[in-house]
């Protein structure tokens, strides 16, 4: 939930625009100097939500203006509020943004049908939000009859993106692209998707032209080319387009060839043969892209493949080859056409010397994702990266500020270094994927890295831990992470006074997800008010019961405290915990499997 | 220090470790995955808990020793990568691998899906004892009659036709061809009975 809500609802009708020297309503309180249509006209111009929930708690005429002027809404767990809270205080919204399961769903960690469901929130909307244009699904369940509840409810649909969602399929999609005459954004992304044809593409009418995304690399189905390169070449405004797996090499010049315009571009597989002809056909093609911001997709590309590229390059701030396993030599040419690179997302396969022409060439890189390039339990790891790797980025980025590493090694050394380097991490996410695992150089726990990190890098607002850890990276944590909003933690700490420390410290903590830590009901009882400014709490595998979770439950009536059961389980531990705040009261659409304390 | 030495243990261990389909290209590590098949034996240590290794550092140091090598064994969810990109690692694996017929097995009620190669078992008592310890419960024995008595649990996999079938009904070379993925059914859940959490 990100707007800060009073306990009672408002329910005030607008008030008269004409302000009369006698207002019945103001008596007893300063009245805005301003009518409220300027006040509201002012507050139409804010956008950021972090001001918009400043100004309304300001005072009850500022309160009421910010609602009526708002027309996009962020709900980070939507448990937190219910539509008809939504609904009732918020009268013009035409965006909305919903989150749904833990983040550690994505993870297997939260098991099928625990909830989420959009359903009650498009019921509601389709009544109260007729104007609704956008809606930006996160985790959530989302079924097919949603989806056309959606597509038939709003004439003013403009936009849809479903990431990391479930519930749907193809026919779910077909319903939207037939019915949403006003479509500009289709982003499906890393659903869950029972993909049963591509046939929803071709459900776009003749005359429509108004796409500007479209995104289906998640789908693996083929859809029909012929329609495809039709709706390219009608919609004009088209920026971002990214294909699936399927398309081939000659199937995408002739995209590019229609539509030269393309901001962001997902390429299928690049693994075909090319005659020379072909090959300087398609570079030439991508030579015409002047506008290029984005290279995605590059599901199993070679290195014959890779030069036609260069010529887009130039433009390049976002490079994403997190599904091509590129050797350092390949990612090392391809890197030197792209000076101007902001994000890069790659698999470990380029090792630490991919990493050096990181450094090498990317001065103005901000954010470096490395992700394993092969499962870690089904193969060896003789591959991947190192703290070597890292070092070398951070000594040629000094802008670098968001990292996701997974690396097989790491040393407390490195990291002191990296961070020395680059003093503006906002978000430091560390994964040394063997659990537990020490500093190889030294066996010390990994306490010392964690420390510089909070110590050194003021702005922090995201930090997830790994390696052998004791409560004294936590004891730093606490004491030093003043603006860290998220922390994610496995596998680490020695006993609850971790977690004490962390609740204690932190005050800008948000959300706190914790697997298989040795924290138990005395940590989670430690601070138990801190969890109403929190959005969540999220503990599994750790050390509290379930007598643990009930006083908590006692103690914070304004929390949802669920439990989730599993066969087999005890009954005393409280094996996977997840607690949040919440003005909607407990969940009413639980499955048996999640108690709520 | 311990743990340098089990971590170092456990690199060794890797090289004579029996494994169950993965990666045996040769007959010999095949056979020795069917032999592991039939004596029941896991590759992956049974002290596996469901939601993973349970995390206190003195837990850390006791698993080091006890099944090898436990630091590679399977954690639910580990290391966090989404669904999707783990899915999407799968092309990159060897040869042998990939001629596998993977599917993935889901049981009522646990938490997560477990993934298995068809062709590493000679046939149904082989696949029912292995999904027996796999997810720690009792299949009742099969007719064809009444299907399987004397569990709760009944063994079904979805076909090509996308229809749920009762697994043993067709010979196993035809099972083999049309399953597409196995679900163990809680008998309460087909004859209406409460799971009794």
């Amino acid at each position: 939930m990100d707007f800060s809500l009073p306990t009672e609802p408002m329910n005030h009708k607008r008030k008269n625009p004409d302000p009369s020297p006698d207002s019945d309503e103001s008596t007893t309180q300063l009245s805005s100097p301003f009518p409220d249509e300027v006040l509201e006209r002012v507050l139409s111009l804010l956008n950021s939500r972090k001001d918009r929930n400043s100004v309304s708690l300001v005072c009850k005429d500022w309160y009421d203006a910010e609602r009526w002027s708002r027309t996009h809404v962020f709900i980070g767990n939507c448990y937190s509020v219910s539509p008809e809270i939504l609904t009732r205080r918020f009268p013009n919204i035409r965006s909305v943004t919903l989150k749904g399961k833990p983040r550690f769903s994505d993870f297997d960690l939260v098991p099928p049908k625990w909830g989420a469901y959009v359903h009650s929130w498009l019921l509601v909307f389709a009544t109260k939000y007729h104007f609704l244009e956008e809606l930006r699904l996160k985790r959530m369940t989302v079924s097919d009859e949603n989806l056309k509840l959606l597509a038939l409810s709003f004439p003013n649909f403009k936009a849809l993106s479903l990431l990391s969602c479930d519930g749907f399929s193809t026919d779910g999609l077909a319903s939207i692209t037939t019915h949403c005459k006003n479509l500009t954004e289709l982003d499906i992304q890393e659903n869950d998707i029972d993909d049963k044809s591509g046939k929803w593409l071709s459900c776009f009418p003749e005359n429509f032209m108004s796409l500007e995304v479209l995104n289906f690399a998640n789908l693996n189905s083929d859809v029909n080319f012929e329609a495809l390169e039709r709706l390219v070449s009608r919609c004009k405004s088209l920026k971002v387009l990214k294909v699936n797996e399927n398309m081939t090499l000659e199937q995408l010049h002739r995209l590019l060839v229609l539509a030269p315009h393309l901001r962001e571009l997902g390429t299928g597989s690049l693994l075909q043969e090319l005659t020379p002809r072909q090959h300087s056909e398609l570079k030439s093609a991508f030579n015409n892209c002047k506008n290029l911001n984005m290279l995605s997709g590059f599901y199993e590309v070679t290195s014959i493949f890779l030069p036609v590229l260069y010529p887009a390059c130039t433009s390049l701030t976002f490079l994403n080859l997190s599904y091509a396993a590129l050797r350092s030599d390949e990612l090392s040419n391809l890197l030197v056409h792209c000076p101007l690179l902001q994000r890069l997302w790659v698999l470990d396969s380029v090792e630490d010397e991919g990493l050096e022409a990181v450094g090498s060439n990317c001065p103005l890189l901000e954010e470096l994702r490395v992700f394993p390039a092969s499962d870690p339990f089904e193969d060896e790891i003789l591959h991947g990266v190192t703290e070597a790797g890292f070092l070398a980025v951070s000594y040629g980025c000094k802008k670098l500020h968001y990292v996701l590493y997974f690396c097989r090694q790491m040393t407390n050394a490195a990291v002191a270094t990296i961070v020395q380097n680059c003093p503006d991490f906002t978000h430091f996410r560390l994964c040394i994927m063997n659990p537990r695992q020490p500093d190889y150089q030294t066996n010390e726990p990994m306490d010392e890295a964690f420390g510089a990190v909070v110590k050194t890098c003021t702005k922090l607002r995201r930090l997830a831990v790994s390696g052998l850890l004791t409560d004294l990276t936590f004891e730093y944590i606490g004491k030093y992470a003043n603006n860290l909003e998220t922390l994610s933690v496995a596998f680490a700490g020695s006993s609850d006074r971790g977690m004490e420390c962390v609740l204690k410290g932190c005050p800008k903590l948000r959300k706190l997800e914790i697997r298989d830590c040795p924290f138990g009901n005395a940590a989670l009882l430690s601070s138990f008010r801190k969890y109403e400014s929190m959005r969540s709490l999220w503990m599994s595998g750790c050390k509290v019961t379930m007598d643990g979770c009930r006083l908590l439950a006692q103690e914070m009536p304004r929390l949802n405290v669920e439990v989730i059961r599993e066969c087999g389980n005890d009954g005393f531990q409280a094996d996977k915990l997840y607690v949040y705040r919440s003005v909607a009261g407990p969940r009413k659409d639980a499955p048996s499997f999640v108690l709520t304390l | 220090m311990e743990s340098k030495v089990a971590y170092q243990n456990e690199l060794n261990l890797k090289a004579t470790e029996l494994r169950l389909g993965l990666p045996g290209t040769d007959i010999e590590s095949e056979e020795q995955a069917l032999s592991s098949a039939r004596n029941n034996k896991r590759p992956l240590p049974d002290n596996t808990k469901e939601c993973g290794l349970k995390g206190s550092s003195d837990d850390a140091q006791h698993s080091d020793h006890e099944a090898a090598p436990p630091a590679k064994a399977q954690i639910v969810g580990w290391p966090p990568i989404r669904s999707y990109r783990k899915n999407n690692l799968q092309p990159k694996k060897t040869e042998a691998e990939a001629s596998g017929i993977y599917v993935k097995v889901s049981m009522d009620g646990a938490p997560y899906l477990r993934k298995i190669d068809l062709r590493v078992y000679e046939g149904y008592p082989e696949l029912l004892k292995a999904l027996e310890n796999m997810f720690k419960f009792t299949i009742g024995e099969y007719s064809e009659r009444e299907g399987y008595k004397g569990s709760e649990f009944a063994p079904t996999y979805e076909d090509k036709d996308g229809d749920w079938m009762l697994v043993g009904d067709v010979p196993w070379d035809m099972f083999m061809s049309s399953c597409k993925r196995l679900r163990i059914m809680k008998g309460s859940e087909a004859r209406g009975l409460g799971c009794g959490v």
